[in-house]
């Protein structure tokens, strides 16, 4: 019988319209009450002027393990996920082999308990070997523990496979997550088509090649009555895509990483391999219509898009550095701070895309305070104001063009499953 | 040997600049003053024929990652022209090949008490990174598409010999504007001197972004030719594309080729450059290339010259 009592917190649950100032009670690992005593309890948090949430779940995270632990593994992942006050992660299939198989899935499962930081999640693999050309056992990695069906951070080009991974996957119930990009218009492309790129030669990224294809996989998901969710979302020609089909009840979602409103295209004039990501930091038009989707719900989950590379790899030049940035430590403040602050967001807005929603697309029973739900809180102090430093980082990688940033807002306490771990 | 002109006796103002990186961050001043040192060294050496060892003890590297022959040569040149001690590192026979990173490869070099580096590499902004993180000073020879900005300087230096004076020109770049290093450091030198520049050629090479930059889009040469100063004809950059931007090279010829033809529509004292190499028939026809008009050869003697005058003002620039 272990208790916590986390007292006068200002509780946000969107999944139950909650945000009141409350005493919650934890007791044997799930909710007890939301309107608590202060009895006894094993432990006390004092949570005046804070926020306590249903715990944050990214549901984008390469945690790299197997294949790539130079970058990240999954303990180091789930340890990051926790700094950054995530409770639970979804780990993409982007690792070497790929988790196409039920003995890799409990291989991550097996690792992320052994960690004991966070939940992890496996999203696997939606085509065999991540190939693009047959789908994997879909049925035999629910059974496993799947949470959802994707190809990673490399498009599902061929249609007719997309086609049938949404016609497929509607038996488990599971989502299908694509990446929408046409890798005919970006070929060896290094940043956004604009302005910028056109000063300073660098091979162009076009809106119009994550257009396309989110046309595309709308259109196959409207046809299939499936489940489809676009991964990392960045283009103001997507949003409005996105904002018609929804009007028209296509069971689309939509997810953003932080580098995609915190940032714009200029970001790269000082060449920085780690402004190097995909999708491309774009300009500010696109910026402004992704906050403007963010806001009237368009786009409906904030995910990290965590993506570690080791030094060595971003070391290089613009052209051969590889993409991506690890995210997991900043999501919540850059939205705290790009967002909520500036009023682009309320506070309950934001938790629902970094907990309650997630959830739901994912089918996992997390994301609330209901009592009886499992006890994984995150409390936040909105107004703390802190320092990214890379060098402190609990990621295994430090490819964070952050670094040295001012950002108000952070976890201060993270509970997982009754457990305190930060 | 010869003696020093006065006016390099001592380091020139307004340059404080250790790096050469491009033609965009450059003030007007600043590329006056580069394009002065070049031809004070052009008259004080029999156009580059002479040694002015005012660079002795000092040591630079060319690192070129990207093949290139005029560039490579003249930089190495122009070091010995002024006493410095100059070395060639080659891409293909060095441990780049063994999987090393650019900035290992240069740090290992500077260690070798190296002055100035100068860099070819087909990334945008390998320059730019290494001067960043080197101590020695970083001449950009040539950054993908980016920026070449000897390049720019020597064409402009050509021009400005021929006519006196860059403002009030009109200078057209023809061709593939979007893949040219060449096109950015010429629009950015010529515009901070005051000439109108025009981008001209297909659409999928020039796009109408390019008039954000202030310069005039035109896709018809015909159109342009006789409003022009001077047409410098830049090369199709065949090896930087995949889906080709235009039909046929016969198809590019009929419509971008310098030739007679349109040498007749031009004004009389046009001139005609290209940064080279060209592709003769491509845009630029033989008769034309080597015709009364072009000045494509004293471009290559320029480029010594402002080579010289680029070694010259990094390395005597105050730390």
């Amino acid at each position: 019988m272990s208790t916590i009592l986390l007292k006068n917190g200002r509780l946000i649950d969107p999944s139950q319209q909650l945000d009141r100032v409350t005493n919650i009670l934890l007791k044997d690992g799930v909710v007890a009450s939301l309107d608590a005593q202060e009895t006894y309890a094993d432990r006390v948090i004092d949570a005046t002027g804070k926020i306590v949430a249903p715990g944050l779940i990214d549901m984008h995270v390469q945690l790299r393990e197997p294949g790539w632990e130079e970058d990240e593994t999954i303990a180091s992942g789930a340890a990051a996920a926790i700094v950054g006050g995530f409770t639970s992660i979804a780990c993409i299939p982007n690792t070497e082999p790929p988790l196409d198989s039920p003995a890799s899935i409990e291989y991550v499962r097996h690792k992320a308990a052994r960690a004991d930081k966070c939940n992890v999640f496996v999203i696997a693999c939606a085509s065999s070997g991540r190939k693009g050309e047959q789908l994997s056992e879909i049925g035999t990695l629910v059974e496993a523990g799947a949470v959802g069906f994707s190809d990673a951070s490399r498009a599902i080009t061929n249609p007719e496979l997309l086609r049938r991974a949404l016609e497929y996957t509607q038996m488990f119930d599971k989502p299908v997550l694509n990446r929408p990009e046409l890798i005919e218009l970006t070929h060896n492309g290094v940043m956004h088509d604009g302005m910028v790129s056109l000063v300073l030669g660098l091979a162009p990224i076009p809106a119009a090649a994550e257009d396309v294809m989110a046309a595309r996989d709308i259109c196959l998901c409207e046809t299939t009555g499936g489940r489809l969710h676009l991964m990392s979302v960045s283009s103001s020609g997507t949003v409005e895509i996105l904002r018609r089909a929804k009007a028209r009840g296509v069971r689309t979602t939509a997810e953003i990483h932080p580098c995609n409103f915190a940032l714009t295209d200029e970001a790269l004039r000082e060449f920085d391999p780690n402004c190097k990501v995909n999708p491309p930091l774009r300009s500010a038009d696109h910026v402004a219509a992704c906050i403007a989707g963010l806001k009237d719900g368009t786009i409906d989950v904030i995910s990290s898009g965590h993506a570690p590379r080791a030094s060595q790899k971003k070391m290089h030049e613009m052209t051969d550095a590889p993409f991506g940035m690890v995210s997991l430590e900043t999501t919540l403040g850059l939205t705290a701070t790009k967002l909520v602050r500036p009023g682009h967001l309320t506070w309950s807005q934001a938790i629902d895309k970094l907990s309650t929603t997630p959830a739901r697309i994912l089918g996992v029973p997390k994301g609330t305070l209901m009592v009886g739900a499992d006890a994984d809180v995150t409390i936040i102090d909105p107004d703390l104001p802190w320092t990214v430093d890379t060098s402190q980082y609990a990621s295994r990688s430090s490819n964070c063009p952050f670094d040295g940033w001012k950002l108000i807002g952070k976890a201060t306490n993270v509970i997982v499953g009754g457990v305190v771990k930060l | 040997m010869i003696e020093l002109p006065p006016e390099l006796e001592s380091p020139p103002v307004p340059w404080t600049r250790r790096h050469l990186l491009d033609l965009e961050s450059l003030s007007a001043a600043e590329i006056t003053t580069a394009l002065d040192v070049a031809q004070s060294f052009k008259d004080a050496t029999r156009d580059c024929k002479d040694k002015l060892p005012t660079l002795a003890g000092v040591t630079s590297v060319n690192l070129f990652f990207e093949d290139s022959t005029r560039t490579r040569t003249s930089f190495s040149l122009a070091a010995r022209r002024l006493g410095a001690d100059n070395i060639e590192f080659s891409a293909s026979s060095s441990s780049v090949s063994k999987g090393e990173t650019l900035l290992d490869t240069a740090k290992t070099i500077e260690s070798m008490q190296i002055d100035a580096m100068v860099v070819r590499h087909r990334s945008p902004g390998a320059p730019q990174m290494l001067a960043k993180n080197l101590d020695c000073c970083v001449i950009n020879a040539g950054d993908g598409p980016h920026e070449h900005p000897t390049q720019g300087l020597l064409d402009i230096l050509t021009i400005r010999q021929h006519r006196g004076a860059i403002a009030g020109l009109t200078v057209a770049l023809v061709g593939d504007i979007a893949h040219s290093r060449t096109a950015r450091s010429n629009i950015w030198g010529l515009q901070k001197l005051g000439a109108h520049v025009i981008v001209c050629g297909p659409s999928t090479l020039v796009s109408k972004q390019w008039e954000k930059l202030g310069v005039e889009v035109s896709h018809d040469l015909d159109d342009i030719v006789a409003r022009c100063d001077v047409l410098n004809l830049l090369r199709i950059q065949f090896e930087r594309q995949y889906t080709r931007p235009f039909p046929s090279v016969r198809e590019y010829a009929l419509l971008y080729a310098m030739n007679r033809e349109r040498m007749e529509q031009a004004k009389e004292d046009i001139l005609i450059m290209a940064p080279g190499p060209i592709n003769r028939g491509v845009e630029v026809t033989p008769e034309v290339a080597d015709g009364s008009q072009s000045v494509i050869l004293h471009q290559v003697n320029n480029g010594l010259a402002v080579r010289m005058a680029a070694l010259y003002l990094v390395a005597k620039a105050p730390r």
